[in-house]
This record gives structure tokens, C-alpha cells and sequence, in this order.
């Protein structure tokens, strides 16, 4: 009987740290998709916070904390990382395996996303609490400020190895440029 | 360009894909007849000035029309498909 091991999306290519800004990952119990019925985004909204504390949040926002969030990542459409939901008046679609949750913190965190996204990225701006459907280079991602030094990025699974290419790069060139000055 | 999505905000046009003119979302009845299936699907005018354009938001999966303008490209506003057609 073959005996399969459960790998992570970013199992051997994380923790990283480059100019003292690391890159981690983060494997959440479950990613649940809740997208609410037509009319029911307050019902579902209750019953997510009677299930884990979190309301469904407004576009652009997260609600919640690190052991249960919820991000806007589309009209009517929200992700919810932390234990698995089920909640009433809604489609719900089981998507742990489906994303690759990577945080990255220090002090080239946004200089370093900066040159990847085109959205802005500046505190008065994009406060911690908001999130941000948008591209990293190519791909398309969610992006959430976590604190003033701190994101997650959320991409597609498949997408694990060339999202840690691309902030690698982007860290180790900020890092060459900060010892040449 | 900049593009205003009206869930996400302003964003650069890379994150949005041209979906061809507005008036693709009027569909005709489908016993309209010939003609009128005939200028849905094939005519289109080609003004200079002001005009009405479908992009798609790929990123957060918006349909959003766009109110442009072909000669000085000047982006006027914005508005979700979902809050017009329902
Ligand atoms: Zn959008």
C-alpha cells in the first residue's frame, strides 16, 4: 500500500530571510470559499460570526484576526482561512489545497511588494485590515496588510514556487542596493 | 489608463482586459429576428469622442463598464454590470 505524505504549497522553498525581512508560510486549518446567496450576505455574516467570530467583510477589507480571518476577494465572494465553515444561505467550496498562504515581514516588506504590484502600497493608504485583489508580477493574488511591516499573500497553489521566485529576487536585489549605498 | 473598479478602486490597466463595447450586455430577445441578432453580434460604430466600454477586473472578477473617451482618453467613470443588469 503506498502511504501518500501531505507536502505544504511551500514546503522546501520557505522560511527565507533576506535583508532582514522573512518570508514564511502559513498553513491554515482550512480556506473555505463563502460566496452569499442573493440577500443573504447579513445571514451568512451572522452565521460566520456564531461560527468562528468573523463577519463577512466589506470589498477591500479582512475581518478577523490570525487564527480565523475572512477576506474580500471578489463581489459577493469572500475567503475565510482558519477552521473549516459551513454557513447557511451560501455557496461554500472547500479550498485549503487550493492557495499558497505566504507572510512576509520586516523592513523591505513593501519596498519589496512595491516592485511587484501595482497597487499602493503606503500605510496612510493601505492600512493593516485592508486587502487588495491585484497582481504579483504576472500572477493574480491577494494581498492583506497584516501590521505596519507585515503582509499575506495569498496565490493559486501552482503558483507557489514562482511567487517565492519573485519576492526572493525582488528582496535580493533591495538588499544589493541598500550595501552599495 | 487607470481604470476605476467600483469594488477595488482606481487600479493600473494591466489588471483589466478591453471585453469590446458596452452595448454586448443589451442582448436581444432570441426571437428578435435576423437584423437585430445581425447588429448585436457583428456592428459596431467607431466614434470619436465619448463612448462606452466593458472591461473585466481580473482580479477581483468584476464586469464594469467604462465611460472613455476615444480622443482625449480621459476616463469619465465607472459602474459594475451587476448594479446595472439585474
Ligand atoms: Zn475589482
Amino acid at each position: 500500500m503506498v502511504s501518500l505524505v501531505p507536502k505544504s504549497p511551500c514546503a522546501d522553498l520557505l522560511p527565507l530571510a533576506i535583508a532582514e525581512t522573512t518570508v514564511s508560510e502559513v498553513v491554515p486549518e482550512a480556506i473555505t470559499l463563502v460566496a452569499p446567496f442573493k440577500g443573504k450576505k447579513k445571514t451568512v455574516s451572522d452565521a460566520l460570526k456564531a461560527e468562528v467570530g468573523v463577519g463577512f467583510p466589506a470589498p477591500g477589507r479582512m475581518t478577523g484576526k490570525q487564527d480565523a480571518r475572512c477576506i474580500w476577494v471578489g463581489p459577493e465572494q469572500a475567503l475565510v482561512i482558519g477552521p473549516a465553515v459551513s454557513p447557511d444561505g451560501a455557496a461554500v467550496t472547500d479550498q485549503s489545497d487550493g492557495f499558497a498562504v505566504i507572510q512576509i515581514t520586516g523592513p523591505m516588506a513593501a519596498n519589496a511588494l512595491a516592485r511587484l504590484t501595482p497597487i499602493d502600497l503606503r500605510r496612510d493608504h493601505f492600512k493593516p485590515g485592508h486587502t487588495a485583489r491585484t497582481l504579483l508580477n504576472h500572477m493574480t493574488c491577494s494581498i492583506t496588510r497584516l501590521g505596519a511591516a507585515s503582509f499575506e499573500i495569498l496565490v493559486f497553489r501552482s503558483m507557489a514556487k514562482t511567487a517565492v521566485h519573485e519576492l526572493t529576487e525582488a528582496l535580493k536585489l533591495l538588499e544589493g542596493r541598500a550595501k552599495l549605498s | 489608463m487607470r481604470i476605476t473598479c467600483p469594488y477595488c478602486g482606481e487600479r493600473d490597466i494591466r489588471e483589466f482586459t478591453y471585453r469590446g463595447h458596452a452595448l454586448a450586455i443589451a442582448r436581444p430577445a432570441p426571437d428578435a429576428g435576423e437584423a437585430a441578432w445581425d447588429d448585436y453580434l457583428h456592428l459596431r460604430d467607431n466614434p470619436a469622442g465619448a463612448t462606452q466600454d466593458l472591461w473585466h477586473h481580473g482580479p477581483c472578477g468584476a464586469w464594469v463598464i467604462v465611460d472613455r473617451d476615444t480622443v482625449t482618453h480621459e476616463v469619465a467613470g465607472s459602474k459594475a454590470v451587476a448594479e446595472v443588469k439585474r
